[in-house]
């Protein structure tokens, strides 16, 4: 084949897999180890930087790598882009929490840049062996990281359950992908397409559905979403801020490449199980998130819902759908790193404060971080006009646009159910008095990534015009283009 | 449509928010920035108000359509576009807007003195979202103003409210969202359904009768509970027990106005079949809102909850005028609307005047406030008056009207209806004969201060509004009339093209 030779597609993943290589290297060499710690988080910061240039240019026009196990549009241009963004975020965050947590190794940022080439593989692989190469190369070192602070027995636990677990839905997916080779004959998404389109027998109809149920589990939607709860609290917070926005994204995208592009002609099978999840994670996180009192949990529930609304989208199987997860997860991504950048600036002492009412007064000693805050929670709630109410909209429309109005209807009402638990955090923040004194030093990173997320979502109506734009304009390709 | 030369709507409506913008500028110490905030607060709304006159001049009563149209573009890949235009249906209601806002700044002048910045950045952003909201052409633009209107008011009721604030603003905030959300899925359904957002467009694009059924019910939940209307309406006295004054001013002047302007904007226009088959049930919904509420008013000991109570009661009346679907019942809707945005404005300030004294807002606690009060009681007398419906005032001319529409609509609906008035009576001249007469035994009472300059100067606009156009309602009369009967002719047209049903022809037109 003409492409066999031809790497430019995958410059980006490329570069990222040889710098991680020699982030190894460096790491090995320099002494002392918080030294060596630094050295890795800058460059590794620098890499996805390069990285996310890398893609830009050369990305956006579709083209095939690998023989035709890699694709690249603008579609996972945008994805990446996202994903990097994302990562570089909650990296410039680490800098006072791998002290304080002693973390500080450089085995941290090593292994987010491990995790994250793994969550570009998969966003461009092209074959169900390639995508099970990104899935598990995304995924061993999140294990791994779940359980960096070693001394503690909740860090352990976690890891312990995110590694079982994320094995058991790892498991899951490579069954149904085995299935559905075995009913289709292929192991490339183009194969598998093809053979599709003319019969779905029952055997890739099973295979379907343990494919979505893993991926439901990796991006911890109802019913396979125990874990997260447990995982989201026992895990450093910088971890669970890594964990609740970047490989989510990666995971969704696949979600979506899978069902509208492999899985196009079979829309009637997975619709429904897409929709039946998309329900329960809607409600269950509603619900769930109620009665927390651990500000992290809270966020675990809160990511279980905000997966359903993205669902919804996903459920709706037509073009509107997949622009609208794409804008879903965009504001889900900003506005959870605003969050996160909050909950990691409350300390006292230099201890980590967790629990939601140690919120309390927070309005009166730090009123800049408390608006913000509560621009983010609203934005979350999906109050107009800050950006998580277009995020609701699109999603909502595109289910009606396809005929699922009792879908946007149970949506919606959870969404109220929902509303209840942020206007609790910003009720803390504003009406109850001070309890516990928060420590008033907050790193000049969180700061500018907290209020700067908090502007974006308070400003987002303004920039919702050309980021449509750009939406529009990648949707088309999430499938591959023939020929 | 007219259009002007400049925007002068989309100024008007985002003025407020400049002084947003300066009042986050204030430094200083403090008392400079409580004081400087209070200036600020007042003279932007102040000068909002003025503009608001200047389009009140320049308006044009005798057109129909839209005018001083404002146009952009803003999502185009998906067809919505931002718009903005009055007719005379929301004319009043942003003049209305504009001139609350700076009487209930005036009126938290000295009771909020507590995080004064953040109150006055609450109130001017909630004068933007009122303004926009009835100024909105475009369904998202309008979905996004009446739904941020929540912030602030959650605000306003959650940090400068009473004692139970807390359980009021969540029961305020999520009853509120819960009608809303219905209805964004109703906008979500005319969006997908009509391909465009646009107001005008779509009062014009004929909506199939099985799906206004829905629509109408969707909507119906949102403005409901906006009104409010009975067995939704119980976050009300809540709310407006627990908030601040000026809360309770803006909250009762103004956001309960935007149900009854929604069904006119929206329901009536957009859902004329499903409007007709409703009415009935509106029409009994809102005769039990007007007798029950008013019982329950009469029970009240808290002078607020009485109030707020009685607010149902008078929301009850605009609903059956709009329902009549003629020119009378609807004129008379409107014409309520304001007046009870003027009295019940002054009311909420005058329970405010006592309570910022006494502390108390317990009927019982005073009696004789007269001795003590002369002036007070003078302008209590015609607020109270005004509110019971006495020839002469603007609320006379309201109930009047909305009882002749209601006649002709359905001669069983108008007999319960002025039973209310009746009741509404009782209850206002009660709570006055308790507060007001009586002998002043307690110290108290007989060393309350007399009114100041500030608060008399807050009552003199409203009373003489109210017994002005009591007196001349045509000059309210006249700006509306042109555009309730185009939303009238609309429904007529649209039921017969759709439904070839010309009985439902209203009997008022033409008379």
């Amino acid at each position: 084949m003409m492409d066999l030779l031809n790497l430019q597609p995958a410059t980006a993943e490329i570069f990222l897999a040889l710098a991680s290589l020699g982030l190894v290297l460096v790491s090995a060499f320099v002494a002392p180890q918080e030294k060596a710690s630094k050295l890795v988080r800058r460059l590794t910061l620098i890499s996805f930087a390069i990285a996310i240039f890398l893609t830009i240019y050369n990305g956006s026009t579709p083209a095939y790598a690998f023989n035709g196990q890699f694709f690249t549009s603008s579609f996972m241009v945008y994805m990446k882009v996202i994903i990097l963004l994302g990562a570089m975020g909650i990296l410039l965050m680490a800098k006072r929490e791998l002290k304080q947590d002693q973390i500080d190794r450089p085995e941290l940022p090593l292994l987010m840049l491990l995790s994250v080439v793994g969550m570009m593989l998969m966003v461009s692989a092209n074959d169900i062996i390639v995508l099970y190469m990104g899935l598990e190369l995304q995924s061993l070192p999140l294990y791994v990281i779940a359980a960096i602070r070693r001394e503690s027995l909740r860090s352990s636990e976690a890891g312990l359950k995110y590694f079982l677990l994320g094995a058991l839905s790892s498991g899951l997916l490579l069954y149904g992908a085995s299935l559905l080779y075995g009913f289709t004959g292929h192991t490339s998404y183009d194969g598998i397409k093809i053979a599709l389109e003319n019969d779905v027998s029952p055997g890739a109809v099973i295979g379907m559905v343990f494919l979505i149920s893993g991926l439901a589990f990796k991006i911890s939607a109802a019913p396979f979403h125990m874990w997260t709860p447990d995982v989201y609290e026992g895990s450093p917070t910088i971890v669970t801020a890594f964990f609740a926005v970047v490989p989510k994204l990666a995971a969704m995208t696949l979600f979506l490449r899978f069902t509208y592009g492999v899985l196009a002609d079979a829309s009637d099978s997975w619709q429904q199980i897409v929709m039946i999840i998309a329900v329960l994670s809607m409600l269950i996180g509603a619900g769930g998130a109620i009665m927390q009192t651990d500000i992290k949990r809270l966020m675990a529930y809160s990511s279980i819902a905000h997966m359903g609304y993205a669902l919804v989208g996903v459920a709706a199987a037509s073009d509107l759908g997949i622009g609208a997860v794409m804008l879903y997860m965009t504001i889900y991504v900003i506005s959870s790193i605003g969050v996160f950048a909050i909950i990691l600036s409350l300390k006292q002492e230099g201890r980590p404060l967790t629990r939601i009412e140690d919120l309390a007064g927070f309005s009166k000693t730090h009123p800049v971080y408390a608006l913000a805050m509560m621009v983010l929670m609203f934005s979350m709630a999906g109050i107009p006009p800050m950006g998580g109410f277009f995020g609701k909209w699109y999603v909502f429309s595109a289910a009606i646009a396809s005929g699922h109005v009792m879908l946007a209807i149970i949506g919606v009402l959870a969404s109220v159910i929902g509303a209840f638990y942020y206007i609790r955090i910003i009720k803390v923040m504003y009406v109850d008095d001070q309890v516990i004194s928060i420590d008033s030093h907050i790193p000049r990173s969180n700061t500018m990534i907290a209020l700067g997320a908090a502007v974006v979502m308070a400003v987002f109506l303004f920039g919702l015009g050309i980021l449509r734009e750009q939406i529009t304009a990648a949707v088309p390709f999430v499938v591959f283009v023939a020929g | 449509m007219e259009t002007t030369t400049w925007p002068v709507l989309t100024v008007l409506t985002f003025l407020p928010l400049i002084g947003v913008v300066f009042l986050l500028l204030i430094r200083g110490d403090e008392d400079v920035v409580s004081r400087n905030a209070r200036n600020v607060a007042l003279w932007v709304s102040g000068f909002t108000f003025l503009l608001s006159l200047i389009l009140l001049i320049n308006f044009d009563p005798t057109y129909a359509g839209y005018q001083f149209v404002d146009k952009g573009e803003w999502l185009a890949a998906d067809g919505i576009g931002f718009m903005m235009g009055v007719d005379g249906i929301s004319m009043p209601f942003i003049v209305l807007s504009a001139f609350l806002t700076p009487l209930a700044i005036l009126a938290s002048w000295q009771s909020v003195q507590h995080r004064v910045r953040e109150y006055m950045i609450a109130f001017l952003a909630l004068e933007t979202l009122m303004i926009g909201t009835f100024a909105a052409l475009d369904l998202v633009v309008f979905y996004l103003f009446f739904e941020a209107v929540l912030i602030p008011m959650f605000i306003i009721i959650g940090i400068w409210g009473g004692a139970r604030r807390v359980y009021s603003a969540f029961k305020f905030f999520l009853y509120t969202l819960a009608g809303s959300v219905l209805m964004l899925v109703a906008i979500l359904v005319m969006y997908n359904t009509a391909g465009t957002t646009n107001i005008p467009q779509l009062t014009d694009f004929a909506f199939d009768p099985d799906v206004q059924f829905w629509l109408f019910l969707a909507f119906f939940a949102s403005f409901a509970v906006k009104m409010p209307m009975w067995p939704v309406h119980t976050w009300l006295p809540d709310a407006h027990v627990e908030a601040p004054t000026a809360g309770s001013m803006i909250l009762a002047g103004v956001l309960l106005k935007m149900g009854g302007y929604g069904f006119l904007r929206f329901s009536l226009p957009m859902f004329p079949d499903a409007s007709v088959t409703f009415a009935p049930m509106i029409f009994v919904l809102s005769i039990i809102a007007i007798i029950y509420t008013s019982l329950v008013a009469l029970a009240q000991q808290d002078m607020k909850k009485l109030i707020a109570y009685s607010s149902v009661a008078h929301m009850g009346f605009v609903t059956i005028g709009i329902f009549s679907l003629n020119i009378q019942g609807v004129a008379g809707a409107m014409f309520q609307m304001i007046s009870h945005g003027l009295i019940s404005a002054a009311l909420f300030f005058a329970v405010g005047v006592v309570y910022d004294r006494l502390h108390t807002r317990d009927i019982d606690a005073y009696g004789g406030v007269a001795d003590a009060m002369p002036r007070y009681a003078v302008f209590f007398m015609i607020m109270m008056l005004g509110s019971v419906g006495l020839p002469g005032t603007t609320g006379f001319v309201g109930e009047f009207l909305v009882m002749v529409g209601a006649w002709q609509a359905n001669i069983l609906v108008a007999i319960f209806t002025a039973t209310g008035i009746v009741l509404g009576a009782t209850y206002m001249l009660w709570l006055y004969r308790r507060v007001v007469f009586g002998r002043a035994e307690k110290d108290e009472i007989l060393t309350l201060e007399p009114l100041n300059q500030r608060e008399i100067f807050i009552f003199v606009p409203l009373t003489i509004l109210v017994i002005w156009y009591g007196i001349f309602p045509s000059g309210i009369l006249e700006i509306m009339d042109v555009s309730i009967m185009t939303v009238l002719d609309q429904m007529d047209l649209a039921s017969m093209e759709l439904s070839g049903n010309s009985q439902i022809a209203i009997t008022g037109i033409g008379e």
